[in-house]
């Protein structure tokens, strides 16, 4: 079993003990402990279940590569599924469950795939779910998606808090084992500003466990020295719980740093994003030890031989009473080596290696650890966790030699450079033939801005996996870097490392060699996905070359540890069955992030109202507390209409506009974008601007105005009023003010850069208030004017002016998009709420009254206005609006001119705006809906003549009413089109003139 | 997530503060143009694999456009100028030709 040793544990405090709940056993930990080292403290080896098959799964790793234990952690807004329990600290009431299993952990119905696992084989769902086609979007996906998954996804929002922070640095280290502590060491005293990470909680890295002599002392003293010189300099930032997540273009790094464990309490920060820029960066990651693949190997209790090095030493675990180590090469020895030290039994180290040297094997055998070179796993027996292992030949086919009782197999297949964040912006692999894996090319370095390389690698991620060069490496490292950045060869003491020599590394990828293939699919390589040898081996034979490919085929390395473990046994076996070599293979591709990282740290503080912050009016808070039912408009809010109590919205909309064409209402229009053009030339460029003629805009007139794309498409409209010789006033869309100033200013800048105007944004400085309707004069006059005249000779229809109203500076102007007789009056925004309170009061007498958007769309609709994103979508040009008159016949030139006059722009059988009376009045057609002639085409879809762009209930007009783009539709009057609805029944109507109300213009012109 | 010196505010801006606006130096043809020089100028994009021309707008910044040569392969910058111009600096030309001999301009 395993357990708790009584004495031991670097990392662990045990007068400080913890309880926590796993599947609603109450268990005990201590302080310092993983959620990992407390389990298997209280012998809980199995911890979860696979993804396919449901197979018990134990833990396997120490680290961030662990496939096999993720958990769900905490509950309700505290809920965290998929947990890797290796990385996640203990703490005092911890709750705990495992995943992917049905009803229990220890009895999951699930466990019948296993049994079947021979007609599950790589592809299967491919090739069985293919037919029918129906039944896969309604039969077996919900089924399926319901067997397999992870943890439930939180039903609850996440009440933690999260931040970004961002950082400038010369020196970003990733890494804080020895090489990385050397380079920092360096790189403080050359004065650098230089930030060390760890995505421990601890600094040394593996140098902990494995107790390296440094300088003739313990390599735990040597880097508790460094790092505590270090945390006494000004320029150096060390941060523990903190994991590269990935390395993008021009030194930018995304750090991933854990501030709080899961008991944290509201508000206090749980976790925050580091954006770094690093002008150079070291990557000293380490490396990862590999499983080996032999059958059975996935049980609960078969560990990497280094993972059971870790508990032991750094949280007093036993990870079993008696432990078999398999290996092929010298690093788990150690492993041997401290569990006998421990007292604990090491029945034999299965070695696959012909012979061990001389050293090595008698350092062993005195202490009574007997080497079986030349030998294999066979297989492991055991149900739900491991109880012997079955021996062979390394060089046989896998018959049994003699079985040994243990509870836990320690393996190890040699050891893997992390050398992902090398790989994430570029960085290229090669190699290694002496130990049998990928480490960098440094002559293939990721580049940075200047072309020059932005990042390095030092240490056991660069291939060296003895102390001795993995030390020098780092110093080695970081004098070149430092070079680089400072221009100065830097002196530096070189502290060196004191070890032998280790024998070479045999190349194992699956044993016995010459496995069966009854063993081979017993032999698991991806342990959470469950992919084994012969799902590989199938790939390879059903024509998958491609390693891209075959990873997506055999979903191998597809897990949520993304083949940190599982991939360079794959590699090797898919080239073994390609009989091609392991480089020309090669790797699948690394992308960040290195480990998942959490929704709530990539969305930081964007959450809530600072997700998309709104903009406001001045006359925002008012309308809130008048009955202004929003809507987004743009980054806006504006208010659909003002609800009175116990009026449904349809009544309040309806109100507004009875009352707007009868009495007089008031709109807040502060939205409506306003740019200033000023300039000598500034009548020429909004000639080439608008599709109409500016230059010749009189001073003190307004004149609607229409703006294309180059594309000839309709962009936005608006009044432009000319306030002087030099200086125009072009109103936008509320969508269109930034667009349209962008718009502007890119011709400007990059077209027209010798003509002299600017332009200016004033969309914010002034708030505009309309008054509309019979009464709007009367209304204005009784405020009070000083300096103009209202009078229809004084203020004509499309003049405007400017004075004082209620002593407030205004500029008013009288255009109209309702029909009726209305003023707009821009006043500065500060001065916009007075001026609305005081427009109210002087109102009364008139029953003036708010009025939303949509009795001002109802209102325009009527009057037939076309609206920019409702009659227009990117595709419609002015022509198709029956706008001809306001695209000039006389300009030469102007933004889009010459696309519009492509051939397909003056087709016949454009769709063109008209209206739309439906024959029952009553009946509003739904927005959208398309008209239909009957007809289908190849495809059996019917054929599409039109489309409704915009449709209202008309109160003015007691009926339904619709604007339309009808293929040829003005040559169409009083025709009667179909309009299908979705639930199959066909509403009809009339072509109409798109002018619904008061064509004459006499409501406006008074 | 580039970093690109804008040459108008002297910022070493961070991509998120620029808008990316395609292929630099293109000539504008208006109406008098023919149907596929019209179609060349508004559609038709080089998209080089190599040194490229390109603009950008320092849109959360000064709001000033500008024009970055840069190494589509690499993420190279060799260098930023003004966008009031028809073509890049001689002075950038020699500098990309001193670093990458094999590049030739007008190619």
């Amino acid at each position: 079993m395993s357990s708790r040793l009584s004495t031991g544990g670097k990392l662990i405090d045990r007068s400080l003990s913890k309880e926590f709940m796993f599947n609603g056993r109450r268990l005990k930990g201590f302080e310092g402990d993983t959620l990992a080292s407390a389990l298997l403290a209280n012998d809980q080896v199995m911890v979860g279940r696979s993804f396919k098959y449901h197979r018990p799964r134990g833990i396997v790793a120490s680290g961030s590569e662990e496939p096999n234990a993720l958990m769900e952690t905490g509950s309700g807004s505290k809920l965290e599924p998929n947990q890797r329990a290796t990385t996640t600290k203990l703490f005092d009431g911890m709750r705990v469950k495992s995943q992917n299993h049905w009803p229990t952990l220890e009895f999951d119905l699930g466990a019948i795939n296993s049994t079947f696992s021979k007609f599950f084989p790589a592809g299967f769902y491919y090739k069985t779910f293919i037919h029918p086609r129906f039944a896969w979007k309604y039969l077996f996906e919900p089924i399926i998606r319901k067997a397999a998954g992870l943890g439930n996804a939180p039903k609850e929002k996440d009440c933690d808090t999260y931040e970004y922070f961002y950082a400038h640095v010369d020196l970003l280290i990733i890494g804080g084992g020895i090489a990385g502590l050397a380079a920092a060491s360096s790189a403080v005293k050359s004065g650098l500003k230089v930030l060390i990470v760890e995505q421990n909680d601890y600094w040394g890295g593996r140098a902990i466990v494995d107790e390296i002599n440094i300088e003739n002392g313990s390599g735990s003293d040597w880097i508790y020295q460094q790092v505590k010189s270090l945390s006494n300099e000004k320029n150096v930032n060390l941060r523990l719980n903190m994991m590269a997540a990935g390395v993008y273009d021009h030194g930018y790094v995304l750090l991933h740093e854990t501030l709080t464990d899961g008991s944290n309490k509201k508000m206090e920060l749980r976790q925050r994003l580091w954006r770094v820029r690093a002008k150079q960066t070291i990557v000293a990651t380490g490396a990862i030890e590999r499983p080996l693949a032999f059958a059975g190997n996935d049980l609960p209790g078969v560990m990497l031989a280094s993972a059971v090095r870790d508990y032991l030493v750094n949280f007093g675990v036993s990870c079993g009473d008696r432990t078999v180590i398999v290996t092929n090469n010298d690093d788990a020895y150690r492993t041997a080596i401290l569990m006998k030290n421990a007292g604990l039994e090491v029945p034999c180290i299965i070695d696959a290696r012909p012979s061990v040297s001389e050293s090595l094997s008698k350092q062993v055998q005195s202490l009574g650890i007997k080497i079986l070179t030349g030998k294999a796993v066979s297989t492991v027996t055991g149900s739900k966790r491991v109880e012997g292992v079955a021996i062979c030949s390394h060089a046989g086919s896998g018959e049994v030699l003699e079985t040994v009782a243990c509870d836990c197999v320690a393996m190890s297949g040699g050891w893997s450079p992390v050398v992902h964040l090398w790989s994430h912006c570029g960085g290229k692999l090669e190699w290694d033939k002496k130990n049998y894996m990928f480490k960098p090319d440094l002559t293939s370095a990721p580049l940075g801005a200047n072309g020059e390389g932005m990042l390095t690698v030092a240490g056991t991620a660069n291939g060296f996996l003895i102390s001795r060069d993995v030390l020098s490496d780092g110093y080695t490292k970081s004098k070149e870097i430092i070079k680089a950045l400072t221009g100065k060869v830097p002196k530096i003491s070189m502290e060196k490392a004191h070890s032998g020599d280790e024998s070479e590394i045999l190349p194992v990828w699956f044993m016995p060699q010459g496995a069966t293939r009854k063993l081979k699919s017993k032999t698991w390589l991806d342990f959470q996905n469950d992919v084994k040898v012969s799902d590989v081996e199938l790939a390879a034979q059903e024509g998958f070359e491609s390693v891209e490919h075959t990873k997506r085929y055999t979903t191998l390395g597809m897990a949520t540890d993304q083949g940190k473990l599982s991939n360079i046994n794959g590699l090797a076996v898919l080239s073994n069955s390609l009989n091609v070599s392991i480089p020309d293979v090669g790797t699948t591709t690394f992308r960040p992030p290195f480990q998942p990282i959490s929704l709530g740290a990539i969305a930081g503080e964007a959450r809530h109202e600072l997700f998309k912050p709104i903009r406001k009016t001045s006359i925002h808070n008012w309308i809130n507390a008048n009955g202004g039912v929003w809507e987004p408009v743009a980054d806006w809010r504006r208010p659909f209409c003002f609800q009175r109590n116990g009026e449904s919205i349809k009544e309040a909309v309806e109100r507004e506009i009875v009352n707007t064409r009868t009495n007089c209402g008031i709109l807040d229009a502060s939205t409506l974008g306003k740019i200033l053009v000023k300039g000598p030339d500034a009548a020429r460029f909004l000639d080439m601007i608008y599709t109409n003629v500016m230059s010749n805009l009189k001073v003190g007139k307004c004149r609607y105005g229409l703006m294309c794309s180059e594309n000839g498409f309709l962009s936005d409209d608006g009044v432009v009023a000319r306030l002087s010789d030099d200086s125009y006033l072009c109103h936008t869309t509320s969508g269109g003010s930034d667009r349209i100033h962008a718009h502007m200013e890119e011709w400007l800048q990059t077209e027209w850069w010798d003509w002299k105007v600017y332009t200016l944004n004033l969309t914010e400085q002034f708030s505009q208030i309309a008054i509309v309707g019979p009464k709007a004069r009367q209304l204005i006059e009784k405020m009070g004017v000083d300096g103009l005249d209202l009078s229809p000779e004084g203020l004509p229809f499309m003049g405007f002016s400017e004075g004082f109203i209620a002593g407030i500076s205004v500029r008013i102007f009288r255009i109209s998009f309702s029909g009726e007789l209305s003023y707009e009056i821009a006043v500065p925004a500060l001065k916009a709420q007075e001026f609305w309170d005081l427009a109210l009061i002087s109102g009364e007498e008139f029953e003036v009254m708010p009025y939303g958007t949509e009795a001002l769309h109802v209102m325009r609709a009527e009057k037939g206005f076309i609206m920019i994103g409702d009659e227009t979508d990117g595709t419609v040009i002015p022509q198709d609006l029956g706008l001809d008159w306001a695209i000039s016949k006389k300009k030469e030139d102007f933004i889009g001119k010459r696309a519009q006059m492509r051939s397909f722009m003056k087709s016949e059988n454009r769709w063109k705006l008209v209206g739309l009376k439906t024959i029952d009045p009553s009946v509003v057609l739904p927005d959208g809906c398309y008209a239909v002639d009957g007809e289908s085409n190849s495809y059996g879809h019917k054929n599409m003549i039109g489309r409704v762009t915009s449709s209202y209930f008309s109160p003015t007009l007691e009926r339904s009413i619709a604007l339309a783009l009808v293929e040829n539709g003005p040559d169409r009057m009083n025709e009667i089109l179909n309009f299908p609805n979705l639930d199959g029944s066909v509403t009809k109507a009339a072509i109409c003139d798109p002018v619904f109300f008061d064509k004459e213009g006499k409501n406006q012109n008074v | 997530m580039l970093v690109i010196l804008c040459p108008y505010c002297g910022v070493e801006a961070e991509e998120t503060e620029l808008t990316a606006g395609g292929e630099a130096h293109l000539e504008r043809f208006g109406p008098s143009s023919s149907d596929s020089e019209f179609e060349n100028y508004l559609f038709m994009r080089k998209n080089e694999k190599g040194i490229t021309f390109e603009r950008w707008h320092h849109t959360y910044g000064c709001g000033k456009w500008f024009h970055a040569a840069r190494c589509s392969m690499t993420m190279e910058i060799f260098g930023t100028y003004p966008a009031q111009t028809s073509k890049p600096p001689k002075k950038l030309i020699s500098m990309i030709k001193k670093k990458r001999p094999e590049w030739g301009e007008g190619k």
